[in-house]
Order: structure tokens, then C-alpha cells, then sequence
């Protein structure tokens, strides 16, 4: 084989261009806030449920005390509302303590 | 039964054999196999988006059981301590170092869940607190779910008093 024949296999061979998926989100899907909710549950205690807000949401005692109230009473209670990936990393954050936490857009 | 806080650690000494069995009992409790409603519990659906909860059984429930299974396999070296004959658990003394609080919690928890989800109490028998667990299996599990949360009641009220 000579360099001549390399060079004509160069020539010939053809590289396809890399095929590129892109996932749109339009500018308002973007921009919709969620919400974190706590859920009512008969089986976690008042104190436990005030301790987990603390911790999660950095909240003071008072606060997460009425939010946990909230729940008590009303059955449910936002906890914090903005961009879904925050909100997704506070619900995991409130299952691993085992509290019935949910995210939701707000329309 | 008393308990107490001695430096670093929690203690909770003379054990009666049916409360050392009680504890010796948490970290089978947290077993939710074949228990569906009880599974449910323990990994509640995050959203009422099928792709976020398509996600989250993907990626973060692996990292919930992971969790769930470390805080119990601590809870179960503690209770090591408790290993023994019956007539050896009496004044038995079983020490929880505090740097083990948040496992307990944890571990209590999953098993207070499990059993309730597993007799399906009502609000009313959760909060019965003088129900005798000496009348049937049921009323021994709900005497156990109280027990466990009278536990965390106590690691919470030392944690905040550290």
C-alpha cells in the first residue's frame, strides 16, 4: 500500500454528524412556581413533625410550630413555594423523615 | 424503666424483659415486605405528575431505602446490647450514644408507620394512650406504636436541650 492510496481512503471516507436532541421548555413553563405541602398524618408527633420543618426549611421554632399546626388543624400546609428543582430537593429532604410531603405547580 | 442522659449518650436502664423485647422489635417493625399499604407509606408519591413520580421511583427512592435501611442497621448494633437470655435483661442497661439520635428517630418512625399502616388504627386508638396492651395481638401493637413514640418523645426533648 502506498500514501497515495491512504489519502484517497481519507477522501472518501464520510463522518456523520453528531445527531443533537434538544428539549424545549417554553419561557412561562419555566417560570411557573411550585409549592412544597405537608400533609396530615395521625402517626407523627406534633414535636417531631416542628423539629423536621426546622431542620428542612431553617425556619425558627415559632414559625415552624404554626406550620405544623396548620397541618394539624387544616390537613395540609405550604411550606415554602418556588423553582421546581428546589422544591423537589426540599420534598425528598422531608421523605426521608418520613413526613407526607408533595410538590405542586401553582396555576 | 428509667431513662437519662449521661454526657454523650442516652441511657435507659432497668428493663423489664416484655420492654426489652418491645425494643429488641424495632428494627424487624420497619419491615414493610408484603405489606403494600405499609410500602406505600414509607415512600409516598411526591407529586400528582406521573413524570415526576416516574422520576422519583427511579432516582430518589433508592436514596430514601438506603437511608431507611442505615438508620435501622444502627438502631440494630445498639440493641446488640440487649442480646441475652431473659433472666440476664434484668437492670440491663441499654446506652445510645447521642451521635445515634437521628437513627433512632428515623428508625422509630418507620416502624410506628409500619404498624399502623398494618392495623390500620384510627385517630381515636392513636391516641389512646391508656389503652392495657395485655388484651389482644392489636392492642399490643397499638401499646408498641405508643411506646415508640414515647422514645422519640424523649431523644427529641434531649436533642433540644443539647
Amino acid at each position: 500500500m502506498s500514501a497515495v492510496s491512504t489519502v484517497q481512503l481519507e477522501k472518501t471516507s464520510t463522518v456523520e454528524a453528531p445527531v443533537t436532541e434538544t428539549e424545549t421548555r417554553d419561557e412561562a413553563e419555566l417560570d411557573v412556581p411550585w409549592q412544597v405541602v405537608v400533609h396530615n398524618d395521625p402517626v407523627n408527633l406534633m414535636t417531631y413533625v416542628t423539629m423536621v420543618f426546622q431542620r428542612v426549611f431553617g425556619y425558627p421554632r415559632e414559625k415552624a410550630e404554626r406550620h405544623m399546626l396548620e397541618v394539624h388543624q387544616k390537613g395540609r400546609s405550604i411550606l415554602w413555594c418556588g423553582v421546581r428543582e428546589r422544591a423537589e430537593f426540599y420534598v425528598q429532604q422531608l421523605h426521608g423523615y418520613l413526613l407526607l410531603a408533595t410538590l405542586e405547580k401553582i396555576v | 424503666m428509667e431513662i437519662s442522659r449521661k454526657g454523650e449518650a442516652l441511657q435507659i436502664s432497668d428493663l423489664d424483659p416484655f420492654l426489652a423485647e418491645l425494643f429488641r422489635q424495632i428494627p424487624a417493625s420497619t419491615n414493610s415486605e408484603g405489606a403494600p399499604e405499609a410500602e406505600s407509606r414509607l415512600f409516598s408519591r411526591p407529586s400528582a405528575e406521573k413524570e415526576i413520580c416516574a422520576e422519583w421511583k427511579s432516582y430518589v427512592e433508592p436514596e430514601l431505602r438506603r437511608l431507611f435501611r442505615s438508620s435501622t442497621e444502627t438502631v440494630a448494633e445498639d440493641l446488640a446490647q440487649l442480646n441475652g437470655n431473659e433472666k440476664s435483661l434484668r437492670n440491663r442497661t441499654l446506652t445510645i450514644p447521642f451521635e445515634h439520635a437521628d437513627a433512632w428517630l428515623n428508625t422509630l418512625n418507620q416502624a410506628r408507620l409500619v404498624i399502623a399502616e398494618k392495623y390500620k388504627f384510627s385517630d381515636e386508638e392513636l391516641n389512646d394512650h391508656d389503652r392495657s396492651p395485655l388484651g389482644s395481638r392489636r392492642d399490643l401493637s397499638l401499646f408498641q406504636v405508643n411506646f415508640y413514640g414515647f422514645l422519640q418523645e424523649f431523644i427529641l426533648r434531649e436533642m433540644q436541650c443539647s
